[in-house]
């Protein structure tokens, strides 16, 4: 490989993996597609490990649209835990639904590689172009399930919304151009300095930040997420909720902190408002679901706004604070997923919340591990979510927010109270009906065990990887 | 030495272990990772105990354990005299009374769960005794208090069996917090825990600080070893499983006190106070246990008050200096108590879980080997020569008159008297006499397999020979007294005022011997009355009976005042105001919900209007800067 290719070799792993699916899916045998999952998952791990030695380089490809640093090897990274924990899931997922197939995993790796290329992309051209690679993937794949209607209409109202956010996204990105003459993000930054107070920059920033937006589910462009969340297949859901997201914040911190660092008073004022409505929106309304999926998605939308709250706060506390919070929230919400997902209850799956009465009773292990996950949402130490809000609202306070940080830690106590009634209803309810089970699989338990570990290791030992996450954002504070 | 001294905790954890995590598997074979590992114990004791005979010591650390800034600790382990003794003592005893359950427990459902216990009692209580400093000795102070618990409540389905058990930890707490303070004011005072350094540095304590500490480490072990006025809760321990009360409320556990302030003499005697508190504490309770003793109906509530009789022998002792006599007695005591418990058990065991000596009775014939034995250690304990008992006994009470208190002395005697006196009652109420059980229980008399009477063969042998072995006075003390001289130096033999040691001697086995006699001039010489045996005759007896209504005090003063003020907090305070705050907002929230639920509406359009508007906040937002 030539030298000028080694920064973006996790990235051209994933992308050969998918380009050898595809020639893999054509040879038989026709039916049962699971080697197909197998071979994604040794790209995605392949790329993570590629990531990992990357880190500590520094470096630029394709004119300097790509380029290479701790912060997009951190993310790669999140992304590839996020892609890899997915398709383990996957795999017997889709065998009983019926539905499994070679585009599945091309898919995945074709989004997973959109998401990576957010986190490395120098340019705002880029920057669109990954986010579409994911988006069109994520659209297909948001729609898999043909036969029923909530997944239809899943990824039609994910399409379309998407499509009209992206609207938005483009022609932000042409006001700017027109400001500044370029695209290149190093360069915007160059150029607006003298033009600060430049409209069409302004309202170029200001429709990048509704692109953005949307991708990361904040309020008030959230109103897709509930009804994607519950209509996709639940892994591509957990794909959704994490690999997507992390991308978005990939992008927008690259954004915010290097190219808009001069814009950083307005932004934060505007982002405070935006993080205070996201969390009390998603959580308060979370309360009233008695839909799993549906109440993980506003519960996801209550994180995003904690880790606005991060990005808020700023600076190497704050930032680095988002970095190590997307990795927990990856593994937490892969997990709690991941556990609604490898139960069922008759041929359906078991998303309702009395599908959980008494799980404790005939599966306690599987009780005890999604009773963890949940734990960890809440933020109850040792696990990994204590160790996120703490680094995320510690900074805030750090950097005056104190009523930011009174209003998030407000807002995580009542969001105790929907994670535990999926507890309680496990270990305090008794079972009606038909008993909900788990399915066999081993790679589902793998994945969960995988995930477990992450919460933990996270939740006791959680400053090395903050450490790491530090010196990922210092090249953006540069 | 130093690998042999880590296998002395390490087997007894393995078998915690191993019975915890696979004792669903194990069940009824757990005695085969118990036993085995508590003998592997004691071995290693054994080892131990000669590398100190020949003059070895250890002091080292086991692990690092805590180091926050200027705070460090580790669990260190000190090896010497005293502490090589008090382990054989828990490993040897503890190791019979395992062998024991293995018959007594046989088809409990609760089988590997009681063995998972035991084994962590003696791994708790052997690291209490090797402990280097304060800090490890209050963590397994605390886990031996556990283990107790755990054990009175053993067969938690009797609400009796749970109650004991709360009580034992609740009145534990009351001792141990004045422990706890205790370890504090040591570490605030001298900057360190560490037995060595501590005791080196006590010199510059002022006595009035000696004073303090020592009292609240006392308080402890007042607690822990059921002296006045912390004593309520070993008679109800009595719930547990026989076994358990001979190992941990009789043998060991409860010597944890004595062992406490034995080691931390030093201490004591830098404040002079403390030690006259301890050794009155101890003479009180000699006396006041003992005549609750006499009046008690069931075998082994009258064992439990022996105990707490004997205990107070042991204060008694450590007060007035005699560390080594209070020490040998605690040694003697822990096999006949043993014993007798074990026996008790036997008894029980046999009589299909009869514990009321009133419906016991003509037992010998049908128990020959429990009978036996059980002479033995009451014999003992009523300090009949040449049972150890009697020498330890009378090692204690010599060392308090030349110490110069008669009337401490007086007091010990009258209890040594009073001892006599209710031993012999209970082996008379349940040996000899008429049978006063029902027929259907008569049928079903058996002795207890040999798995059970062989420990109590060998603990009767050595009640019956230890004294002799080791106890005998001579003009440098007694050998037990020289093997400890390291750790106690041995007191100067000065000439005495007033009686000598032989007439004192004389004047025990007196009271002794009185004491059966009189035992057996009133229940052995005509036939008893069972109906009689247990109903009030006079107020004096009705106190007895009623345990100086200590209890009934204790109930009036602090548990109905404490739930009377709980109640009220939980309804005036926390239904009334917290909750209603807490439900008045939870209400709210889900108001909210339900409110705001229906912006989502489904409609894509109603969304992208949405997206529109807040596109537009935020543009008109950058503008506006």
């Amino acid at each position: 490989m030539s030298a000028a290719l080694v920064p973006l070799a996790p990235l051209l792993l994933v992308a050969a993996t998918a380009g050898l699916l595809i020639v893999l899916d054509l040879l038989p045998p026709r039916e049962g597609k699971g080697h197909l999952g197998v071979v994604a998952l040794a790209g995605v791990v392949a790329a993570l490990a590629g990531a990992l030695t990357l880190w500590g380089r520094e470096g630029r490809a394709f004119g300097g649209m790509l380029l290479l640093d701790n912060f997009a090897v951190f993310l790669d990274v999140v992304i590839c835990y996020a892609a890899a924990l997915v398709l383990l899931l996957s795999m017997d997922y889709l065998r009983r639904n019926g539905m499994e197939s070679g585009e599945y995993y091309i898919l995945v790796l074709l989004a997973t590689l959109g998401m990576m290329l957010m986190a490395q992309a120098a340019d705002l051209i880029v920057i669109f172009l990954a986010l579409e690679l994911m988006s069109l993937s994520l659209y297909v794949l948001a729609g898999l399930f043909r036969g029923r209607l909530t997944s239809a209409e899943s990824s039609m109202k994910y399409f379309l919304l998407g499509a009209f956010a992206t609207g938005f996204f483009v022609y932000g990105i042409a006001l700017i151009y027109g400001a500044t003459g370029t695209t290149a993000l190093d360069r915007i930054a160059a150029a607006s300095g003298g033009l600060q107070r430049d409209p069409l920059l302004l309202i170029g920033f200001g429709l990048l930040l509704v692109g953005f937006g949307f991708k990361i589910s904040s309020v008030p462009f959230h109103m897709w997420v509930p009804d994607v969340y519950e209509g996709a297949p639940t892994s591509v859901t957990a794909l959704i909720a994490t690999g997507s997201k992390a991308a978005g914040f990939a992008a927008l911190l690259r954004v915010l902190f290097s190219t808009f660092k001069v814009a950083q008073p307005d932004w934060a004022l505007l982002l405070w408002v935006v993080a205070v409505l996201t969390m009390t929106l998603g959580n308060v309304i979370a309360i009233a679901q008695s839909n799993l999926k549906r109440m993980l998605a506003y519960s996801s939308i209550a994180h995003v706004g904690y880790m606005l709250v991060g990005v808020v706060a700023g600076g190497a506390l704050g930032a680095g604070g988002v970095l190590f919070y997307l990795l927990m929230y990856t593994f937490t919400t892969v997990g709690a997923f991941g556990a609604i997902l490898l139960l069922e209850r008759g041929r359906q799956e078991a998303v309702e919340l009395d599908d959980y009465a008494g799980l404790a009773a005939r599966h306690p292990l599987l009780a005890l591990t999604l009773a963890l996950f949940l734990l960890s949402l809440v933020g109850m130490p040792p696990t990994a979510g204590f160790a996120g809000k703490f680094y995320v609202f510690g900074a805030a306070i750090r950097s005056g927010y104190i009523w930011l940080a009174v209003i998030a830690v407000l807002n995580s106590a009542v969001a105790a109270y929907y994670y535990l009634r999926v507890v309680v209803y496990m270990y305090m309810r008794e079972a009606e009906g038909v008993p909900t089970r788990p399915a066999p699989s081993f790679a589902g338990r793998l994945a969960l065990g995988v995930a477990l570990w992450g919460v933990f290791q996270l939740g006791l030992m959680p400053a090395p990887v903050l450490d790491l996450a530090q010196a990922a954002v210092a090249p953006l504070l540069r | 030495m130093s690998t042999t001294v880590w296998l002395i905790p390490f087997f007894p954890l393995l078998g915690t272990l191993l019975n915890a995590l696979f004792g669903r598997w194990i069940g009824r074979h757990a005695h085969w990772i118990a036993v085995p590992s508590n003998g592997l114990s004691f071995l290693a004791s054994c080892a131990v105990f000669l590398s100190v005979g020949r003059g070895e010591t250890f002091t080292g650390d086991l692990f690092p354990w805590i180091q926050a800034g200027a705070f460090k600790t580790a669990v260190t382990a000190l090896v010497d005299p005293l502490s090589a003794v008090m382990l054989l003592v828990v490993t040897g005893v503890g190791f019979l009374i395992h062998v024991y359950s293995v018959g007594y427990m046989h088809g409990d459902p609760g089988y590997a769960r009681f063995f998972t216990y035991l084994n962590l009692f003696v791994f708790s209580m052997v690291m209490l005794v090797l402990a280097g400093n304060f800090l490890v000795l209050y963590v397994f102070w605390e886990a031996v208090g556990l283990c107790s618990y755990l054990l009175i409540g053993f067969w938690y389905q009797r609400k009796a069996a749970a109650d004991a058990g709360k009580k034992a930890f609740i009145v534990n707490r009351v001792g141990d917090f004045g422990f706890g303070l205790g370890v504090m004011y040591l570490w605030v005072a001298l900057g360190t825990l560490d037995y060595s350094e501590v005791f080196a540095k006590v010199g510059t304590l002022s006595p009035e600080t000696a004073t303090v500490i020592a009292l609240l480490l006392f308080a402890g072990a007042c607690g822990k070893s059921a002296q006045l006025p912390l004593h309520t809760w070993l008679p109800d321990a009595m719930e547990g499983p026989t076994p358990v009360s001979a190992l941990i409320h009789a043998a060991t556990m409860v010597t944890a006190g004595i062992y406490l302030v034995a080691r931390s003499h030093v201490l004591f005697e830098r404040s002079g106070v403390a030690l006259d508190v301890v050794a009155w504490v101890g003479g009180l309770t000699a006396l006041f246990a003992a005549t609750i003793g006499l009046a008690q109906t069931d075998i082994k509530r009258v064992l439990a008050y022996s105990t707490i009789s004997q205990l107070g022998y042991m204060f008694a002792g450590v007060g007035v200096g005699a560390y080594a006599a209070a020490i040998f007695h605690l040694v003697t005591h822990a096999f006949f108590k043993a014993l007798l418990f074990l026996g008790a058990g036997s008894v029980i065991h046999g009589l299909g879980g009869e514990q009321d000596l009133r419906k016991m009775g003509g037992l010998a014939p049908r128990m020959v080997t429990t009978t036996v034995t059980f002479f033995v250690g009451a014999a003992g304990l009523a300090g009949l020569p040449p049972l150890a008992g009697f020498f330890s006994k009378d090692e204690i009470l010599a060392s308090a008159y030349h110490a110069g208190r008669p009337w401490l002395w007086a007091l010990l005697l009258l209890g040594a008297f009073l001892t006599a006196v209710y031993i012999s009652r209970a082996f008379i109420l349940a040996f000899r006499g008429a049978p006063r059980m029902s027929q259907e229980v008569a049928r079903h008399i058996h002795e207890s397999p040999r798995v059970m009477t062989a420990p109590l063969g060998i603990l009767a042998l050595l009640t019956a020979v230890a004294g002799v072995a080791i106890g005998i006075p001579s003009a440098h003390g007694t050998a037990f007294a020289r093997f400890l001289s390291p750790v106690f130096p041995l007191a100067e033999e000065a000439g005495h005022a007033g009686l000598s040691a032989l007439t004192l001697l004389v004047l025990s086995v007196i009271a002794a011997v009185a004491g059966v006699l009189l035992a057996w001039l009133i229940y052995d010489s005509r036939p008893v009355n069972a109906e009689a045996i247990g109903r009030p005759r006079n107020w004096l007896h009705a106190l007895l009976l009623r345990k100086y209504y200590v209890d009934e005090l204790y109930d009036f003063l602090f548990v109905r005042p404490l739930v009377r003020v709980a109640g009220f907090c939980a309804r005036a305070f926390d239904l009334g105001f917290v909750d209603g705050i807490v439900n008045g907002v939870g209400r709210l929230v889900v108001g909210w919900a339900g409110a705001m639920r229906l912006v989502q509406t489904g409609y894509v359009m109603n969304y992208a209007l949405a997206t529109l508007l807040g596109a537009v906040v935020i543009v008109a937002f950058f503008l506006s800067r």
